[in-house]
């Protein structure tokens, strides 16, 4: 495997979260009951015109102005020819020789923590097909075509990528940067984000590209992965064993975990692209982009730089609280309550605790159950010692459950911490009073037993003892010998 | 005599109260009765609702409303989508096809009043110079049955001249409303490209296709251009433009108005026929206008730039009549393939076929540039020689077909020979600009029509120059026997 190269290009489809379709008035919305949400536009009605929805363009514009790319002034919808019952008007309108955006560039930060600059070729904009449905329908095949004119931005990456585990990278990088853009929805499972991976394999060190196979609509970031290390270890058995790639279209079957041709060569279709006589070429003018531009927010590779800078963070943590604008907000307005000199212990907690328990219930951030101002309640009393960091976990569990706030929590369940001094020494001395074995060991040189003090102080306290403030009273009475 | 009228003299007899519309329609739906099985010029008649609309035409009227349409009866040619009236494009395909909304078209002329009789027959889906190619039969030239009336609008050119109608609309591809206007001796306006809405309007060729007026004059024509033309959100190429009042400029004067005669035009123009337009020309230049002449080099490429352009479009807006959604479907269709290769090739007739096979050739990969690519660059220079006249002249004026109305069955068989009828006409669609025919004079006992174009947005100068004409010659009030 090391003597051979991967080659990877994806082609990334991001359904636009316009409310109408990209040249109907019909609506969007996933889940419809089937054909509620074509009109005679979608059905392809004799007579019937597209109408360019200007929203899918301001999606676009962004896109293209997040990454760094050339908006084009002059962009050209063209007609793709084919014949297939779920395509209504027997050709699907998409740009062609003129996208809307050109050139531009994601970093990408791998596994081991290098950046990468991956190339983005093109995005443009084109309607999604309707669906063919077979389940339930005996002989027969039901075609619904809700998502007939749902708009599409294709995103084509250039084939800068070398790994399975790279693909995955950009791919996510682009996921997030769709939502944060709110432009799409992101969801893979109703089929809002997918892509198409170009994948072919050279022996390293060669530059000429082997032949390329094209793995059509994976929906996931695990059957990208997967996807494209069965292909490729399909395609270096191939060549190893004298064999030779054909370029085709297949499947991934993520049932069986391989890919299968799709349709020949022979069967390949001529798709005869020309551009769209009933839509006029996109003019886009600077006032336009200027607008667009305005709208930006601050986009995850600008956030997480601030972050490490403002906050002291990692490079690391500052991109995990970057992942989606709703993590990275939560952070923020947690950090604001609890104050900046805590961003560290703020970082933690939403990457730890509130992180796992949202990742238990499968909850978005913002609809977590403990909002960031309650975590922040909780933050203070661990700051402000009132409670361990340990027992704070304990009331967590008990806000989260409960949807109780920290003080609440800690008064109900008498967890305040014990930071009187001669409290503390008071317990210390009874439990040395108790154990004069231990003490004696402990005195003869076996210092391991100072924990075995600690613990039976903190089961006496039900764990409330200040924990430093235990340690220093401890100490002074075991070595002092009072 | 009322079907005599113009649309100006009907509208005062209706606010005189001399006739109602219910009594024109009804009127006139008996002449159609009388008239039409000769000529298979109306392929659906729609009395009942007519009745009802020109009822309610009256009503508008006795409530105080006027307008010059209101109450006015017309038919559509039956490429335009009228809500719950059959709309077959003339083709079997579409024979099932109720359609469920009305063009912006169909709209219009409704709001302004105007009352469909009923639907005209065509060559099908607008593909044909003689209305023979239409699935329900060949429509006859009511100046003599055995000739066609040209096409591929000529059920509205022939319920026209034989007066079904005060007027009719048409679309104009190639030259589907001037060829047929000037074969059938009446009056036929293609517009500005842009200049009316083609939502509704079943395509033909998306780049090319422009609906327009079929009338008794250019005065008539006016009138219901106005209603129909004007910026429509519903098709991104129609443009937005206020529309002048094109009857207003009626009547002003021609002096000053410099008219440039197309040589392309008069190459191996019979004798006849050309002598008709240096007729013409006699009398826009005693009007006071000043003739030059004026010389296209690349028109002649016109014939072959079209017939890779419009089949180009054609094959891929015809995709859609797939047997999946409505229109004809074949019998027990035994897989996915055999549903769309049965239903098309039973559904389409044979120039549509033909049409489509050409289009795709030239759109496949390979042939593309040589074909597609190619007739778009000689489109683009035909245009921009067209821009270049129009810097020195104000109109271009010519035939606008080679010969009067030839024998039905004379071409169908030659389809080269039949293309070329369109020869003086397609430059226009090519480069998006209003033309008009008018009758000029006749040949052998048929009509010959003069063609005027004009720059884009031209349309009031062209009606006007068209107006003057008609104001000094009398060809267009003659009618053909039994239809006076």
């Amino acid at each position: 495997m090391s003597d051979w190269e991967l080659v990877i290009g994806l082609e990334i489809h991001a359904q636009l979260a316009t409310k109408s379709k990209i040249f109907s008035g019909s609506a969007t919305a996933y889940g419809a009951a089937p054909n509620s949400q074509a009109d005679l536009v979608d059905l392809a009605y004799p007579g019937v015109l597209p109408v360019l929805n200007g929203e899918a363009v301001r999606m676009a514009v962004k896109f293209g102005l997040s990454i760094g790319a050339t908006v084009a002034r002059h962009s050209v919808f063209a007609r793709k020819n084919y014949f297939y019952p779920d395509l209504p008007k027997g050709y699907q309108i998409s740009q062609y020789e003129l996208p809307v955006v050109k050139q531009g560039k994601l970093a990408v930060m791998l596994e081991d923590g290098t950046v990468k600059s991956i190339g983005v070729t093109r995005a443009h904009l084109e309607e999604d097909a309707g669906k063919s449905l077979h389940e339930g329908l005996a002989h027969a095949t039901g075609i619904d075509l809700n998502r007939a004119g749902t708009p599409l931005l294709e995103i084509v990456s250039e084939p800068d990528m070398r790994s399975a585990k790279e693909a995955v990278a950009y791919m996510k990088k682009v996921h997030t940067l769709v939502r944060y853009l709110e432009i799409c929805d992101g969801n893979m499972q109703e089929g809002s984000f997918r892509c198409d991976a170009n994948v072919s394999v050279r022996p390293r060190g060669r530059e000429k590209f082997g032949t390329r196979a094209e793995i059509k609509n994976l929906n996931s970031f695990r059957f990208v992965e997967k996807a494209i290390l069965y292909e490729a270890a399909r395609q270096i058995e191939l060549l190893e064993s004298g064999g030779t790639v054909v370029q085709e279209t297949r499947l991934y079957d993520s049932d069986k975990d391989e890919t299968r041709p799709m349709r020949s060569k022979e069967e390949a279709n001529d798709y005869r692209y020309f551009p769209d006589p009933d839509l006029l070429p996109l003019q886009i003018d600077e006032a336009f982009i200027d607008a667009v531009r305005a709208t930006l927010p601050e986009l995850p590779d600008a956030k997480a730089a601030r972050f490490a800078r403002q906050f002291g963070l990692s490079a690391y943590d500052a991109g995990v609280l970057c992942a989606s604008r709703e993590i990275g907000g939560y952070f923020e307005a947690l950090t604001a309550a609890v104050g900046a000199a805590h961003a560290k212990l703020a970082a933690n907690w939403v990457m730890g605790e509130l992180s796992s328990a949202l990742n238990r219930e499968n909850l978005d951030i913002a609809a977590s159950r403990v909002p960031p101002q309650q975590l922040a309640g909780l933050l203070i009393r661990i700051v402000d010692d009132t409670i361990s960091g340990k027992i704070a976990k304990e009331v967590f569990e008990a806000m989260w459950s409960e949807n109780l706030t920290a003080d609440a929590v800690i008064e109900a369940k008498g967890l305040k911490q014990i930071t009187d001094s001669g409290a503390i020494g008071g317990v210390i001395d009874a439990v040395l009073a108790a154990n004069p074995k231990q003490l004696a060991d402990y005195r003869s040189g076996k210092d391991k037993l100072f924990g075995f003090f600690v613990g039976q102080v903190m089961k006496a306290t039900q764990g409330k003892a200040n924990p430093a403030q235990l340690n220093a009273l401890l100490k002074a009475k075991l070595d002092g010998g009072a | 005599m009322w079907h005599t009228l113009s649309i100006g003299e009907l509208g005062r007899s209706l606010n005189s109260g001399e006739i109602s519309s219910v009594e024109l329609v009804r009127h006139f739906l008996a002449r159609i009765e009388r008239l039409n099985p000769a000529l298979n010029a109306l392929i659906t008649l729609d009395g009942e609702r007519a009745v009802s609309h020109a009822a309610a035409a009256d009503a508008r009227r006795a409530a105080g409303e006027t307008g010059p349409l209101l109450g006015i009866p017309l038919i559509h040619k039956d490429i335009f989508c009228t809500d719950g009236v059959r709309t077959s494009c003339g083709s079997r395909m579409l024979d099932n096809f109720i359609a469920p909304y009305d063009a912006t078209v169909v709209t219009r002329l409704k709001d302004a009043g105007a009352v469909m009789l009923g639907k005209a027959n065509m060559d099908e889906f607008a593909m044909g110079s003689s209305n023979e190619t239409s699935y329900y039969g060949p429509v006859k030239n009511p100046w003599d049955t055995s000739k066609v009336p040209g096409g591929s609008s000529g059920g509205s050119a022939a319920a026209t001249a034989a007066r079904l109608a005060p007027f009719a609309t048409g679309t104009d591809t190639g030259g589907s409303i001037r060829q047929p206007a000037a074969l059938t001796g009446v009056t036929g306006i293609k517009p500005t490209y842009g200049r009316v809405s083609r939502y509704g309007m079943v395509a033909f060729a998306s780049s090319l296709d422009q609906a327009g007026v079929f009338a008794h004059s250019a005065a008539d024509a006016a009138v219901v251009l106005g209603a129909m033309a004007g910026f429509d959100p519903k098709d991104s190429t129609s443009i937005d433009a206020p529309v002048p009042d094109y009857s207003a400029t009626l009547g002003a004067p021609l002096t000053g108005l410099k008219i440039g005669l197309l040589q392309e035009f008069f190459e191996g123009l019979e004798a006849r026929n050309a002598a008709l337009i240096h007729d013409a020309l006699k009398v826009y230049r005693s009007l006071g206008a000043e003739t030059v002449e004026v010389s296209l080099p690349h028109l002649p490429l016109s014939v072959p730039t079209y017939y890779v352009v419009a089949p180009a479009e054609c094959s891929s807006n015809l995709s859609r009549f797939d047997g999946v959604r409505y229109g004809y479907r074949c019998e027990n269709p035994k897989d996915l393939l055999d549903l769309y290769t049965r239903s098309r090739g039973e559904g389409f007739g044979a120039e549509v076929k033909r049409r489509i096979m050409t289009g795709t050739y030239v759109l496949s990969a390979g042939y593309f540039d040589a074909y597609y690519l190619q007739a778009q660059k000689v489109r683009r220079l035909i245009t921009d020689e067209f821009r270049a006249a129009f810097a020195r002249v104000d109109l271009l004026i010519g035939p606008t077909t080679p010969t009067p109305a030839f024998d039905i069955g004379a071409k169908i068989d030659d389809p080269v020979t039949m293309y070329l009828n369109d020869i003086y006409t397609i430059g226009a669609n090519l480069a998006g600009l209003p033309g008009l025919s008018v009758p000029c004079g006749f040949v052998d006992e048929l009509p010959m029509g003069l063609q005027l174009i004009g720059p884009h947005f031209s349309e009031a100068k062209l009606l006007n120059a068209a107006h003057r004409f008609q104001e000094a010659t009398a060809w267009h009030r003659r009618s053909p026997r039994g239809y006076d």
